[in-house]
């Protein structure tokens, strides 16, 4: 981006004036983003539940591990019999405009009597580190070994791709499974020491979420960096890149300026499509009770919690499963618009 | 030709090879002989025509001059320095005074980077100045090439092909080179375009004293730039002499055959034209023909030609040939 930016304010020294700026490719491509009416709204959806997962205490009137052992499982609306003292004394609305917030639950409230509906807002937190701090692992680490491995070509490509191949014939699922059973047996035998106990510690500080990252990256990352490689072989190829050699560009120079500002895109693209995948993984680690620790509010956990009483509080399952639903839906809308508005050949296309 | 100019380029049996596309694992397949042992000299501020068939090699002797590919064998002596012998730094030092212009201008321009950026960016590998002086060569080269100025931060897909390849002269020009190899770079435009893109590297070559090795299959625009000509065939340079001796007085076959094929644009006079038609197709360069490499199209060849492979010998003045049949 730096060069670009330099030009940006040159003036001609024979007239004076500010010289026209062209459109780059990106920009073409985000005039034609902007004219997908549906993209546009999941891109809405999208900022809106960040919004509300980042300024989450605003938005609930609960702690999502406030239990209140007089009003467990209750309806949406209901709560009435939450008593002035415990909404006094728990209440982050309290003595606010929102004070009538306190005194019932707008989503309900679980077996244990939390605030639903605070659950749920602190559960969007979790989806959403998924969506973005596991895609841009997966993204680095894959962008980074394909680049490498395509440029390089010959016997280095072999191997690296060879070693891709091998973690791809791997069932990393029931691995990730051990794996995480194994680091919670330690974690709850209290280890703090060492390499694990650096990772159980990191771990617990994320609320559990650190090993969901780990698994995730470590499931993804492979079929990026065959993506990337892809990508760059096409690319290398390419007069431009041959002219940069003849420059006397290094080899660094040329995989930074030259192959990825073009690989990049295309893997943005393809790893907005990824992300209701991610989050779907984390609900399905969660559901299984590997994901995320108690009492950290996740939706795939809460649908767990709820399933076994579908039938007399469906509210338990419904209000996590609409939100996941929801927002797996705008992820998908958002990559499907960003695909075709970087893929000149679907424009137009309905 | 004056006699007393100075030899910029001397490349001596130059060979590149290329691994052959059967081989694999148990089995190696025979080599691609791209580039079969080729001598030639470039002198300053010449421009040494190339020509010859697609597939003949002409490409790869262009690229394996300038280090794009690693020679097999020989040498490529620049002002007397043998590249092949430079490490990896010196030789970067030296890519500083040869540039490439290529063939294809949409490939040949990253489509992410402002014109300025691609323009400016050998200035970034070699040079460290600061952003005026950068932008100020930039403008200038902008300018030299004949596009406006005010391009600079636009993008290689505002526009058209012509435009596009002045903006990769400009690129090959930023460094102030001495030799440039010109790669097939009309050969993708409009004729129209065609003739604008030559002029301008000929007002070049004036200005700045460039000397070129211009690669084409087009002989009319070759005879029209080229100071001297080298015909390719197969791998090899079957002969090289000045632009009019290779046009008037070829001697060796495939010459004569490539020379009848030029279009005449009087119908009468293309009619009187004899022309010569070449049997067959071009070999397979992984599996040359034994003995001269032209034998198996050769509308003259002897028994000679099928054993023994001919010398590239200097015959008249300055003429360079490798036929039995030429005395």
């Amino acid at each position: 981006m730096s060069p670009e930016k330099e030009m940006e304010q040159l003036v001609n020294k024979k007239t004076g004036k500010e010289y026209g700026r062209g459109r780059s490719p990106a920009q073409d491509a985000f005039r034609e983003f902007r004219r997908n009416k549906i993209a546009v709204a999941g891109v809405i959806f999208v900022t809106l539940v960040v919004l509300v997962a980042i300024f989450a205490p605003v938005f609930t009137p609960y702690s999502f591990a406030q239990q209140n052992r007089y009003s467990n499982r209750q309806k949406a609306f209901t709560g009435y019999d939450i008593t002035t003292d415990f909404a006094e004394e728990n209440c982050h609305w309290y003595n606010t405009p929102l004070e009538w917030g306190c005194t019932f639950y707008i989503a309900g409230s679980d077996p244990l009597g939390r605030d639903l509906w605070s659950r749920l807002i602190y559960g969007a937190r979790v989806s959403l580190a998924v969506a973005f701090v596991a895609s841009s692992v997966s993204l680095i680490i894959g962008m980074i070994y394909g680049t490498i491995s395509g440029y390089a070509g010959g016997k280095v490509d072999m191997i690296m791709m060879r070693i891709v191949d091998f973690l791809y014939s791997v069932p990393l699922l029931p691995i990730i499974i051990m794996m995480t059973v194994y680091f919670k047996a330690l974690a709850r035998r209290g280890v703090t020491t060492g390499f694990m106990g650096t990772l159980i510690v990191l771990n617990r500080a994320t609320g559990g979420l650190f090993f969901v990252f780990i698994a995730i990256g470590a499931l993804n990352w492979l079929g990026m960096a065959r993506q990337a490689r892809g990508q760059v072989l096409s690319y290398k190829e390419k007069e431009f890149v041959e002219a940069a050699r003849a420059i006397g560009a290094k080899d660094g120079h040329i995989m930074m300026k030259h192959l990825l500002p073009n690989v990049i895109g295309p893997l943005l693209i393809i790893e907005s499509l990824q992300i209701p995948g991610y989050i779907f993984l984390e609900a399905t680690l969660s559901f299984i009770g590997l994901g995320v620790d108690p009492p950290t509010p996740s939706w795939g956990a809460m649908i767990n919690e709820g399933y076994g009483g579908i039938k007399s509080n469906p509210h338990l399952v419904l209000f996590p499963g609409i939100a996941l639903a929801l927002t797996t839906l705008a992820f998908n809308f958002m990559g499907d618009g960003l695909r075709d508005a970087f893929d000149a050949r679907l424009r137009g296309r309905k | 030709m004056k006699a007393d100019m100075k030899k910029l380029v001397e490349v001596r049996n130059l060979k590149k090879y290329f691994p052959g596309s059967e081989s694999s694992f148990f089995h190696t397949g025979n080599d691609v002989k791209a580039v079969d042992d080729v001598s030639f000299d470039i002198y300053e501020q010449e421009t040494l025509g190339l020509v010859g068939e697609t597939g003949c090699g002409k490409t790869t002797v262009g690229r394996t001059m300038l280090h794009l590919y690693r020679p097999t064998a020989g040498s490529i002596l620049f002002n007397g320095v043998d590249l092949i012998t430079l490490g990896e730094k010196e030789l970067r030092h030296q890519r500083r005074k040869m540039q490439m212009i290529f063939q294809d201008p949409y490939a040949s321009l990253n489509p992410r980077m402002t014109v300025g950026s691609i323009i400016g960016s050998p200035l970034d590998v070699h040079t460290k100045q600061d952003r005026k002086t950068k932008q100020d060569r930039v403008q200038e080269l902008l300018e030299m090439v004949g596009l406006n100025p005010d391009f600079v931060n636009r993008y290689p897909h505002e526009f058209s092909g012509g435009q596009r390849q002045r903006i990769g002269i400009a690129r090959a020009l930023a460094l102030n080179p001495e030799f440039v190899v010109c790669d097939e770079p009309i050969s993708s435009l409009d004729v129209s375009i065609q003739a604008q893109v030559v002029n301008l590297l000929e007002d070049l070559q004036k200005k700045l004293g460039l000397t070129y090795l211009f690669i084409a299959h087009d002989l009319s625009m070759v005879r029209h730039i080229s100071d001297r000509i080298a015909v390719m065939y197969l791998g090899k340079v079957v002969e090289l002499a000045d632009r009019d001796e290779i046009f008037l007085n070829s001697l060796h076959p495939y010459t004569q055959a490539l020379m009848s094929a030029v279009p005449v644009p009087d119908p009468d006079l293309a009619d009187k034209k004899h022309r010569i038609i070449l049997e067959g197709d071009i070999p397979n360069p992984a599996d040359p023909p034994v003995g001269c490499n032209f034998n198996t199209r050769c509308p003259i060849a002897v028994d000679k030609c099928f054993k023994e492979e001919p010398v590239y010998r200097e015959t008249a003045d300055k003429h360079w040939i490798a036929c039995h049949l030429v005395k």
